[in-house]
């Protein structure tokens, strides 16, 4: 193990470092936790320029009450879900498949397809931004979820066919062989064979996914405007546009906004990390 | 009567026998790539097609052959953009020693390392939205924590981003944060499969810190490096939550990149300059595309080993 392991240090040695990893972890954390003293304060405080003082009273409940009864908020939490969702399982259906197809079978187009999707994920978004707004003009879905989640769809199987594919390369390719030795037809080994083995890759990107969608930005201002389509990325600047100089809602009110993917996070680590390591550190 | 159907329907079953491996992949791939080719292949092309266009998104576009990049050309925010854009590709790819340095730092295994470990990616997983607004309070002239404690030094205040000569710096740092965060998780990873027998060896021939790292367990972080920088290099070149929410660009435009610029030419109150925004974004792309070529060429050997 690199670094030596702290177990094998002197005693001082263990000491500071116990001391100092929950130093290290609070200046780490320190933007952020400052926004939750924040969200907790009374508006009064910021007129009196008590911003950093101790509280001169407990008002998280009032203000997240707030966020939640007096605000936009609700809905555009609804509309970001509305897009995330449907969005994860599109894309999670659609590279499941073209991750079948070129993690299996040899044929000539195989990998300049692969790099196609490779490459269309990396490509920087304002390419894009033109044609797509025109194109979501042009089929009637400018300001809607659908058109959103379309194009969210379309760019994520990009990077979920790299991640599937590569992920179905490590399956015992025998299992397939074995299957057609048996005659079974290739949609069922796909469905009854190959599905079942990529669990841990769905959950994964089901994961993954719903973190990038759930935080994306550019596309939200592009491709919709008002809060019955803007998802809550989007609705957070004109949340902060109702409550200027409100710190106390705003930072409710990010807070909130930022807590999906949080939880996300914290209920599916394990997947998570699998995901971001995009399966090349094994 | 059932003999008369048996033949044809095994003729009809043979074929698609034989020709199933060969067409499946093709059946499997076509609403996928349907849908990519439809909304990230075609557009690429067609924004080269709109950046030869003066077009302002509704009425008719007029072709215009290069005219708009020459317009670039004697652009003096377009310049300001590259410039910064350089910027934040340097400086962003501070991200991978300052995530490796925290990986080492955190691997250990002492206890409740595993939640140290997690609150420390922490800031990856908020959008960059909210990592923009606490940003922007956290640099506030007024009650920012970072005049706060500048005050304790005796210095400041400053206006980091209402400064011209700090704000770039400024939001590059805001960036930094999550971005560190990714690459120490990529590293935590990584070091978790270190071959601790070579560490054994390293130690035995009196290797120790700096010599460690760089001979032996740096060579085997390769494949996180190589992530590492893939992540970090697109993330730089599309930086623009960040600009968006915390300047606007401001001030006075000091602190556009091409992606905000391009975003601001095309869909802000300035004028819906269609042509001139695509002008942008091939560029961007095209400085994008050397470092894809380098990434596909990279895996293109993993492939052929």
């Amino acid at each position: 193990m690199f670094p030596t392991p702290i177990e094998k240090q002197p005693r001082a040695a263990q000491l500071t470092y116990q001391a100092f990893l929950p130093l290290a972890l609070l200046l780490w954390l320190l933007p952020l936790i400052a926004v939750m003293i924040f969200s907790i304060k009374p508006g009064a405080d910021f007129g009196n320029a008590n911003y950093w003082g101790w509280p001169s009273s407990f008002e998280g409940f009032t203000n997240y009450g707030k966020v939640f009864l007096e605000s936009q908020m609700p809905r555009y939490l609804l509309n970001s879900v509305l897009i995330t969702v449907p969005t994860v399982i599109g894309c999670i259906a659609l590279s499941a498949m073209t991750g079948f197809a070129l993690g299996i079978y040899r044929f000539r187009a195989n990998l300049w397809i692969f790099f196609m999707f490779v490459a269309g994920n990396f490509v920087p978004f304002q390419i894009l931004m033109v044609p797509v707004r025109d194109l979501t003009l042009d089929l009637g879905l400018y300001n809607t979820k659908t058109g959103l989640v379309l194009f969210h769809i379309a760019f994520q199987t990009g990077f979920c066919t790299l991640f599937m594919r590569n992920f179905i390369r490590q399956l015992p390719f025998e299992l397939i062989e074995a299957a057609r030795v048996e005659g079974v037809a290739e949609w069922r080994i796909f469905w009854f064979v190959v599905l079942p083995l990529m669990k841990p890759a769905l959950a994964a990107l089901s994961v993954l996914v719903f973190t990038f969608i759930w935080n994306d930005y550019f596309w939200a201002v592009v491709l919709t405007q008002g809060a019955e389509s803007q998802p809550v990325t989007a609705g957070i600047t004109s949340f902060n546009a109702q409550y200027r100089a409100a710190y106390h809602l705003m930072s409710a009110g990010s807070i909130v906004a930022a807590l999906p993917p949080v939880a996300m996070f914290f209920l599916m680590q394990k997947h998570f990390i699998a995901g971001l390591t995009l399966g090349a550190v094994k | 009567m059932t003999q008369a159907a048996l033949p044809q329907s095994t003729v009809r079953k043979s074929w698609w026998r034989r020709n199933q491996i060969a067409i499946t992949p093709y059946l499997f791939l076509a609403p996928g790539v349907l849908f990519f080719a439809v909304y990230v292949i075609i557009p690429i092309f067609q924004s080269f097609g709109i950046s030869l266009q003066d077009w302002d998104g509704l009425g008719q576009p007029t072709y215009v052959g290069f005219e708009n990049y020459r317009e670039l050309g004697n652009d003096p925010a377009f310049y300001t953009s590259l410039k910064n854009n350089v910027w934040w590709l340097l400086l962003y790819l501070l991200a991978i020693p300052a995530g490796l340095g925290i990986a080492l730092f955190l691997n250990q295994t002492v206890t409740g390392i595993r939640i140290y470990k997690s609150l420390f990616f922490f800031p990856f997983v908020i959008s960059q939205v909210v990592v923009g607004l606490v940003f922007t309070w956290f640099y506030d002239p007024a009650f920012g924590l970072l005049n706060v404690m500048l005050g304790w030094f005796g210095a400041g205040p400053i206006n980091v981003l209402g400064d011209p000569r700090y704000v770039t710096f400024g939001i590059i740092l805001a960036g930094l944060w999550p971005q560190t965060a990714y690459c120490m998780i990529l590293y935590l990873t990584g070091l978790n499969a270190v071959n601790p027998e070579q560490i054994e060896a390293g130690r035995l021939d009196n290797a120790k810190g700096w010599r460690m790292l760089w001979h032996i367990v740096l060579p085997q972080l390769k494949p996180a490096t190589f992530i590492a920088f893939v992540v970090t290099i697109i993330g730089a070149l599309r930086s623009f939550d960040l600009i968006s929410i915390m300047t606007q660009g401001g001030p006075f435009g000091s602190s556009r990149v091409l992606s905000f610029y391009m975003f601001e030419v095309a869909l802000s109150e300035y004028g819906f300059r269609m042509g001139y925004g695509a002008a942008i974004a091939v560029v961007l792309f095209l400085i994008m595309l050397c470092f894809i070529a380098y990434f596909l060429f990279s895996m293109y050997r993993e492939e052929r080993r």
